[in-house]
């Protein structure tokens, strides 16, 4: 089965843990929804509709010239099960929606996991550019082509005065969510960030945790993105986006030397405290563990911890969620039985790539 | 502050919810809520945001003559969906949503995005279209203004300029 690495692998090309500014920029993301005439929204496409629309789509990947940007996979949902639409979940490649309840719902995934585009999920198209660093402008370029591409084989729904029509009112426009997954433990160490929060709803821009709408932030990441899709260019939307998280970048690196300065002692030994749990602890939680992984990617990036590449905690972000966890033990876990297996999981992973460990 | 579903608990929660314009304040525990199934982040059950859209959209105009078109009775023609439907799910059913409920929707997205016009991408089959249509309403515009001043010369070039883009128009 060619599709099995997108299951069994951990790593996609964003969680490579390069990229510009990658001691605190994760990854990048663009996601532009489109509609297709003259075809209901998937909320009220009929069975047949909705296979239509995913024929259609799946037309477009015969095109020649959309094949020099990758070669894509496509997989129809129904041919997936629970554990494997959770793995992609995990993986940032679909939305839980998508998972959820869609009717002939399928991704489209390019080879290096960096384009996955979903088909009749909220709106009949979802294009997503995922790339690891601070790459947002990267990321709407490689989108924009693709959906170019897209438009010159299917009838996008568009409105002269209201742009591109999307299911939810919140999309209309230019149908895009620019987002950054951006790391910041000093801003919280330091507690400048509700400050900085607060200042960022008010420029437009939302913030939510790491598994999207409505999650908490766990291991003090954070995703920004765009609020407004309607009465500003795509330029605009993320030009705005850059500028701030530009500056969160500066406020963090700014903390971080700070903390550095100050209390020297005290980071190096939250480090290396975090550092010695992950490397021996037999249980441990979901949360514990995202923020211990805080801890030693700021040790890394600090200079504290040597041994370790961002890549492993990357990985380990992704493999340490439920999904991944059962899917490499080949069995459903109950919660207690997934704990231990974490563990397991990061000394192995710990043990493999650091040999000295605490600088 | 205690829970004030079971009055034992320290409430955890706090957050106000907002149906067809009543506003009612929660202040629970988590036990509570996620027996509720309220609020919890991250839950299939969370407060999403189609419900607070949904708050949004039960919104009435005042005036009164808009009141007077039942506009909760509106329906799109194409895909079925009413404006009371609309307004609970907080999505559209189709494209043409946005033409059947067009006269509601400038306060919604003025709320939403604080602007009601696109300024963005234009698609670019559909988008020359668009340059075209804009074209060809100038020139119409143009050609009463001609007529109303018994310019017919001119006004005739018009015409045949105006046949010429709808000819276009037709093609593409």
């Amino acid at each position: 089965m060619t599709q099995a690495r997108f299951f069994e692998n951990a790593l996609s090309d964003w969680m490579k843990g390069k990229g510009p500014d990658s001691d605190i920029v994760i990854s990048s993301r663009i996601r532009i929804a489109r509609n297709i005439n003259p075809y209901p929204f998937p909320m009220l496409a009929t069975n047949q509709q909705s296979k239509e629309v995913l024929d259609k789509i799946s037309e477009v990947l015969e095109d020649e010239d959309l094949k020099t940007i990758s070669r894509f996979t496509m997989l129809p949902l129904s041919g997936l099960n629970e554990l494997q639409k959770q793995v992609l979940v995990e993986k940032h490649l679909i939305s839980p929606a998508l998972a959820n309840e869609s009717r002939n719902g399928a991704v489209i995934l390019s080879d290096n996991e960096s384009i996955s585009i979903m088909v009749n999920e909220e709106d009949h198209l979802r294009i997503q550019c995922l790339l690891q660093g601070f790459q947002i402008k990267e990321a709407w370029d490689l989108a924009n082509q693709i959906d170019d591409h897209f438009e010159t084989k299917l009838d996008y729904a568009f409105d002269e005065s209201r742009g591109y029509l999307t299911s939810c009112p919140t999309n209309v426009g230019t149908g895009i969510r620019a987002s950054v997954m951006i790391h910041l433990p000093a801003l919280v160490l330091t507690q400048q960030i509700n400050r900085i929060l607060s200042a960022i709803t008010q420029v437009g821009l939302a913030v939510r945790g790491l598994y999207g709408e409505g999650s908490e932030a766990i291991g003090n990441l954070f995703q920004i993105s765009n609020q407004i899709t309607l009465g500003q260019s795509e330029e605009e939307i993320i030009n705005n986006l850059y500028g701030v998280v530009r500056q969160i970048i500066e406020h963090e690196r700014a903390a971080r030397q700070k903390l550095m300065y100050e209390t020297k002692a005290k980071i190096v030994d939250r480090v290396s405290r975090s550092y010695g749990i992950l490397s021996y602890a037999a249980i441990i939680d979901s949360k514990e563990a995202s923020q211990r992984l805080s801890d030693v990617r700021l040790g890394i990036d600090l200079g504290i911890i040597q041994n370790v590449s961002p890549t492993v905690l990357n990985e380990l972000l992704v493999m340490t969620q439920p999904g991944f966890l059962q899917q490499y033990a080949g069995e459903k876990l109950s919660p207690e039985e997934r704990d231990v297996r974490r563990a397991e999981l990061i000394r192995e992973k710990f043990r493999k790539v650091s040999a000295g460990g605490v600088a | 502050m205690i829970c004030q579903e079971c009055g034992k608990k320290p409430a955890t929660l706090h957050f106000t919810k907002i149906v067809n314009g009543e506003k009612t304040e929660f202040h629970i525990c988590e036990t509570c809520a996620r027996e509720k199934g309220e609020m919890i982040p991250g839950t299939p059950n969370s407060f999403s945001i189609h419900n607070l859209l949904s708050g949004l959209l039960d919104f009435e105009p005042s005036s009164s003559a808009t009141l007077a078109q039942k506009p909760q009775m509106a329906r799109c023609e194409h895909c079925g969906l009413t404006y009371a439907q609309f307004s609970k799910l907080g999505r559209f059913g189709c494209s043409s949503c946005y033409k059947h409920f067009a006269d509601r929707l400038d306060p919604l997205f003025k709320r939403v995005h604080g602007s009601t016009t696109h300024t963005g991408k234009v698609p670019k089959r559909s988008g020359g279209m668009i340059k075209y249509k804009r074209e060809l309403e100038s020139l119409k515009k143009e050609l009463l203004l001609r007529i109303e001043r018994e310019e017919f010369e001119q006004a005739a070039s018009l015409r045949d300029q105006i046949r010429e883009l709808e000819k276009k128009v037709a093609e593409a």
